[in-house]
């Protein structure tokens, strides 16, 4: 009962503290406002001015009609280029793309000889490449396609494949995009505001001041933990009806009350490691450098920007042991495919396990290093 | 050397001392920090030749006063003529710093913690052009006759307060000046340590006459051996004299007398001596006990074997400087700190750190006044009640008793950061008595507090003892104080030297003062450092006057001397080496796995609702590309429907019932495909793979059946250059480097500047000859050769660990970097000096170098593709050339020959950002 009151007077406190810094409070605004809506918008569509070039060695009226096939957005008008300037252009990186028409290509597709058209592509710039290919082949073949079946019926083929993705019809980047940037900022702030309260003590030598008190190091931790958690988790809700859902129209899924109950773990879990951090740090810069070593990797590797199966083996084994990770899972599962805890209670559990255990290193750190504080 | 007797310098002034030629001239001098008047309008003429003291309490413009003085801030309204110029002249300013020493305030504030006493010297030799010979000549002769030369390679942050001064000393003296410039030197050291400072600096006065100094000080007892007083209150000159001329004027019989009878009326008004009754009650009655009390910190001994009894009500002092165990023993006593050895008791039941009823008896009072800052004066009193557990119907009537006692009425929603330090000091003490506790423990409480607030914060410690019976355990380094306690304890180096009545121990040494018998115990310890070996100053070689190179626009030296101190430093704060080391090493290892564009293994399950062998083969087909891994079979539409929302299947796969059937029959038939849409980029790829292997099954099966028409009219070759197995890593690689060489580089330089500022050695930079340029390019180099060395590093982790091999020429790659290193940690040290606090500085450079690189320079999309303001940065972001020209040498095979285009626009950038970040790097404090 009397730890009760200490943890939520102390809790009451923190709130104050945090209510006077403008710059946390800035940045918990703009993190969960800016942010979010920048990440769902600017997100690039997976084409768009991609640069082609095109040596046009037949000039024919099928040519230029391949040639004029590209404009934007997708792709920038072609240039029109001789074939040694397409080395020298893909290797200063002018083109993406360089499609190669060769001589007689005309004539050839009308006798049915199959002639063969070259595309190089960058393939450094992967994220251009790939999608790019695809889109050329089909721009390419559907004009020379058109170019012969003029007179001609349209075949049909044998099968057809209807493809239809769920959860996202149209495959719109600012839902991937806003929801991401929202899980991803949970797990920062929860780690930035208990670090930063607790390191400000630090600084201020307030910490001193608490433990002469009748109050235990439990206590003060609970208080930080619970304070800055439910800051956190309070923005993050605001964030996904008011922003998401509002000015985005972001269709979520599933129940947010499941969603929410996730966050909460996870924020248990990364305000705990905030601690711990912060007991390793003397200083807010020294703080700063930390975090930038251990939550690029828990924002990279978590699966919330690049799908999880792509990494090796061993990233993907060792992430498990990341909160984020499957916080992350719980959260595509939940708001993208609608899934409910039949579905997500591994993730849960999970989640819940490891944040017991941080919970309780950092308990037994901060005890250990709190009187070196003062 | 050790006699302290006030008085005594050594060189008495002929004449009236202001009748002397001044070495500096102040006219109409006024400094505002913000709202805040530092000066006001102060005329003021310093004479030359002598020691002049500058006394007051803390926070009334006399380091303001001595800046302006030495040139290391900026003058904002009216005159300042030092040594026969304007300092406001920068020609002026640069021809006379050589002439003058400035030592600023704080314990080793210009001074370099980690580096060692040795390394300190060397650093201001350099700067001030001196040659290896003449550098080790003075060293060695300084450091003899201050006693330092024994601990030449300890570091400076860990030798005591004394020698931190005398190492200050010795780097103000290293170059002969002739104006000395002393910011309360002596401020927080044992008494023998000041007297000998101050027989050091009569010493080297004697070796050279003509030397002027001006010294600020708190302790007005100190003053007294000065030639010439200005005394100082609020921004005001009070008066000026010899000490003789101000006792008489004020018709008192010590300096700390006379300066309250300086101070305007207002002030004063109640102001009444401090009266303090005898004690009496139980002699037996113990409140504190301890006993052998002793802590270590790893081999130091911080605390040494305590022992002492407190009676309850008593008011019991300890006498040390810093760091000589003070802080530590009261530690012990509130459980902050378990004690290594020994045992203390608290009203007769032993110290706990568990033991949290005890605590709800002690008030404790920190050095820091740790206070919330954040919260109101107010807030403070309540939450302080509330987590004592006043019960919460009490918690009001005694907030309000203690804001009456203590009169913080006026300041009750006000934050204490706001409020004067007299105020906050008392408001500390509040806070630490809200609960009522039997026994306070207070330390240091009155450090920078004016001789009046302090009287009057004694008055109620003198109540609190005397009438409401709390036993008070205070520490002081100020004499005066520590005489008013009923018993005190005199510390040094961790031991206590005796404890008794101080009329007592004054007695016991025959000395004359309190502070007589405390030199006569510390020399009795053996507390004699300085072991002056009989040299003295006055046979400093003399050299030629002001080496050339001290005027000098340019001068390597000092460039070099900034980047040996700096990659000194460096290594020797773990925290940053392992950042700058491995930091790279871990993040490309991130990075590299991390941004993947590669979409493989990807789960998928096939609703097949025809089971014949032709539905089987299209599964097969699917299964067997590398990209996809078949899962078990699904069932019915909610088991694909469940497995889909749980994120199991990326692709789940319907094959109509009938579908071998009817395509034998050439019937047109529909497979329905669902791709999870939740990550579109995956999904976008997906969708490709799905609809190329159902081609390429479509085209198998009407080879087989030679009568289907032909598919295709022509074929697309596409080749996909540079990256032929189209491998994410080796794509991103190449990128992840520079990316990092940006990132890190440029955090690490700017945290290099705004560290010195936060720390105060920036001073250095304010006050010796070194030019901005040769400062920041010094500390650059470091930084640059670091880069490289990463480079190197990455470059051999690509190859290795990635297998992503260099096809191009490496030699243009290395040059390349090096200029690329060059902007990054120019573009930190663009970052630190437009910013003031190291987390600032560290946000700048993130802001300034992960958005514009990540977003903008082409490291996913290439800048041709960009609109807007993106593609303009993304033009002159010099990000966007070192992408190409690393993605150029690591795969694409290319050379000078091909690159020299973008490596233009990196030379280009190093003038601009550099010409910057010295255009807006400040000499002189705003």
């Amino acid at each position: 009962m009397r730890s009760l009151m200490n943890i939520l007077r102390l809790g009451r406190k923190e709130l104050w503290s945090l209510a006077r810094d403008p710059m946390l409070l800035l940045l918990i605004v703009y993190v969960f406002t800016a942010s979010v809506y920048t990440a769902a918008t600017a997100m690039p569509e997976t084409l768009h001015n991609a640069p082609i070039g095109i040596v046009d060695e037949d000039q024919s009226p099928l040519s230029a009609r391949i040639v004029s096939a590209f404009y934007p957005p997708y792709f920038t008008r072609p240039k029109i280029i001789t074939r040694s300037e397409m080395d020298s252009g893909m290797d200063n990186g002018e083109f993406t793309f360089a499609l190669n028409i060769p001589p007689d290509f005309q004539s050839d597709v009308l006798a049915g000889r199959q002639p063969e058209i070259q595309l190089n592509i960058d393939a450094t710039r992967m994220s251009q490449a790939f999608t790019g290919n695809g889109y050329i082949q089909q721009i390419v073949m559907d004009e020379i396609n058109e170019f012969m079946n003029r007179n001609r019926a349209a075949t049909d083929l044998p099968a057809k494949l209807s493809l239809r993705s769920r959860f996202n019809p149209t495959l719109e980047q600012s839902w991937f995009g806003s929801v991401a940037e929202i899980i991803n900022s949970v797990a920062m702030l929860a780690i930035i505001l208990t670090g930063a309260a607790l390191i400000r003590e630090r600084e201020h030598g307030t910490i001193e001041h608490l433990l002469v008190m009748p109050v235990t190091p439990a206590e003060i931790m609970i208080s930080k933990i619970l304070s800055m958690g439910l800051v956190v988790l309070l923005a993050s809700a605001l964030s996904l009806f008011f922003v998401v859902r509002g000015l985005l129209q972001v269709p979520t899924q599933g129940s947010i009350v499941l969603f929410m109950a996730g966050a909460a773990l996870c924020i248990f879990a990364m305000t705990s490691f905030g601690i711990y951090m912060a007991t390793l740090a003397r200083s807010m810069p020294q703080f700063g450098l930390l975090l930038m070593l251990t939550l690029m990797p828990l924002q990279m590797l978590s699966g919330g920007m690049t799908p999880r199966e792509s990494m090796p083996e061993f990233v993907q084994d060792v992430m498990l042991l990341a909160p984020t990770t499957h916080f992350v899972t719980i959260g595509q599962a939940i708001l993208f495919r609608g899934a409910g805890l039949d579905v997500v209670w591994t993730s849960f559990l999970a989640l819940l396990i490891i944040g017991c255990v941080l919970f309780a290193l950092s308990l037994s750190r901060f005890r250990k290093t709190i009187s070196q504080m003062a | 050397m050790t006699d302290a007797s006030p008085g005594n310098t050594s060189t008495k002034p002929e004449a009236s001392p202001a009748a002397r030629s001044p070495v500096a001239r102040l006219a109409g001098v006024t400094i505002n920090y913000g709202k805040t008047c530092a000066l006001a309008s102060i005329d003021l003429d310093i004479p030359s030749g002598i020691v002049v003291g500058l006394i007051g309490p803390d926070g009334v413009g006399k380091s303001t006063l001595l800046s302006l003085v030495a040139g290391a801030r900026h003058i904002q309204q009216g005159r300042v003529e030092v040594l026969g110029g304007d300092m406001a002249d920068s020609v002026h300013r640069d021809r006379t710093c050589p002439r003058i020493a400035y030592m600023p305030q704080g314990l080793g504030k210009n001074l370099y913690p980690t580096l060692s006493v040795e390394e300190n010297l060397q650093f201001f030799a350099r700067l001030f052009g001196q040659g290896a010979d003449e550098r080790r000549q003075r060293i060695d002769h300084l450091t003899r006759s201050t006693g330092l030369h024994p601990f030449l390679d300890r570091p400076a942050g860990k030798l005591s307060g004394g020698m931190k001064q005398k190492l200050g000393l010795c780097c103000a003296l290293i170059h002969d000046p002739d104006f000395l410039i002393l910011d309360e030197p002596t401020t927080g050291v044992d008494p023998l340590a000041r007297a000998q400072f101050w027989d050091l600096v009569d010493q080297i006065r004697a070796g050279r006459p003509g030397m002027s100094v001006i010294v600020a000080t708190a302790y007005m007892d100190e003053a007294q051996r000065f030639d010439w007083l200005v005394a100082m209150d609020d921004g005001h000159v009070l008066a000026t004299g010899t000490p003789q001329e101000l006792l008489e004027r004020t018709g008192s019989t010590n300096l700390e007398d006379a300066f309250i009878r300086l101070l305007p009326e207002d002030k004063t008004q109640g102001y009444a001596s401090v009266e303090i009754p005898p004690l009496d009650g139980d002699e037996n009655d113990i409140a504190i006990e301890a006993q052998n009390l002793t802590m270590r910190f790893g081999d130091f001994t911080a605390v040494d074997n305590v022992s002492f009894r407190i009676r309850r009500g008593e008011i019991f002092g300890f006498l040390g400087s810093n760091g000589c165990g003070k802080s530590t023993t009261m530690k012990m006593l509130t459980g902050l700190l378990p004690a290594t050895e020994g045992q203390a008791w608290l009203f007769g039941k032993e110290v706990d750190p568990k033991d949290i009823d005890t605590r709800r008896r002690v008030g404790y009072m920190s050095q820091a006044f740790s206070l919330y800052s954040e919260l109101t004066v107010h807030q403070n009193l309540v939450l302080h009640a509330q987590l004592f557990h006043v019960p919460a119907d009490e918690v009001d009537a005694r907030v309000n008793e203690m804001v009456e006692r203590f009169g913080l009425g006026d300041v009750l929603e006000s934050l204490p950061d706001s409020i004067p330090l007299g105020m906050r000091q008392r408001l500390s003490l509040a806070v630490a008595m809200v609960h009522k506790p039997d026994l306070l423990i207070l330390d240091e409480p009155t450090s920078g507090v004016d001789p009046v607030a302090r009287d009057g914060f004694w008055r109620l410690l003198v109540e609190l003892s005397r009438r409401d019976r709390v036993t008070i355990f205070i520490s002081t380094h100020f004499m005066n104080e520590a005489a008013r306690c009923d018993r005190m304890s005199m510390m040094h180096a961790g031991k206590v030297l005796d404890s008794d009545a101080p009329a007592r121990l004054v007695e016991k040494r025959g000395a004359a003062s309190l502070e007589e018998a405390f030199i006569g115990y510390l020399v009795e310890a053996g507390g004699d450092t300085a072991a002056s070996d009989g040299e003295t100053a006055a046979a400093l070689p003399d050299t030629q006057p002001h080496s050339a190179a001290a005027h000098r626009w340019f001068s390597p030296q000092r460039l070099l001397s900034y980047s040996w101190r700096e990659a000194l430093e460096l290594q020797r704060d773990p925290v940053r080496a392992t950042l700058a080391l491995a930091g790279s090493l871990i993040l490309m290892f991130v990075m590299g796995f991390g941004i993947t564009l590669d979409v493989e293994d990807l789960r998928f399950a096939v609703l097949d609702r025809d089971q014949s062998s032709l539905s089987r083969n299209y599964a097969l087909d699917l299964a067997g590309s590398h990209y996809f891994i078949e899962q078990p079979p699904i069932s019915d539409y909610d088991d694909l429907d469940r497995r889909m929302r749980s994120g199991e299947l990326a692709l789940a796969v319907e094959i109509p019932a009938g579908f071998g059937r009817d395509l034998m029959r050439g019937r047109t038939v529909e497979i329905g495909a669902w791709i999870d849409g939740s990550m579109p980029t995956r999904a976008e790829t997906v969708r490709g793979y799905v609809e190329g292997i159902h081609q390429h099954w479509l085209n198998q099966q009407a080879s087989r059946q030679a009568d289907a028409p032909a598919v295709a009219y022509a074929t697309i070759q596409s080749r996909y250059r540079y990256n032929p197995d189209i491998e994410s890593i080796k794509a991103m690689v190449p990128a992840v480097i520079p990316m990092l060489l940006l990132m890190l580089p440029a955090m690490l330089t700017a945290l290099s500047v705004v560290r010195e500022k936060e720390l105060g050695s920036i001073i250095n930079l304010y006050v010796t000859p070194v030019t901005r340029a040769e400062f920041l390019l010094g500390k650059q180099l470091p930084y640059v050769g670091l880069a490289m060395v990463n480079f190197l590093c990455m470059s051999l982790l690509a190859v290795t660990v990635f297998g992503v091999p260099v096809t191009g020429s490496f030699p243009t790659l290395l040059l390349a970097t090096a200029l690329f290193c060059i902007i990054s940690t120019g573009m930190g040290l663009l970052a630190s000096t437009v910013t003031s606090s190291q987390t600032a500085a560290m946000f700048f450079a993130m802001v300034g170098t992960l958005l514009p690189a990540g977003q903008f320079a082409g490291l996913t999309n290439p800048v041709s593709s960009l609109e807007g303001a993106g593609r303009m940065i993304g033009e002159i972001y010099p990000a966007t050339y070192m992408f190409s020209i690393s993605r150029g040498v690591f795969s694409k095979a290319l050379t000078m020959s091909d690159l020299h285009g973008a490596i233009w626009p990196l030379v280009i950038a190093i003038p601009v950002i550099l010409g910057a970040a010295i255009l807006f790097l400040k000499k002189q404090e705003s």
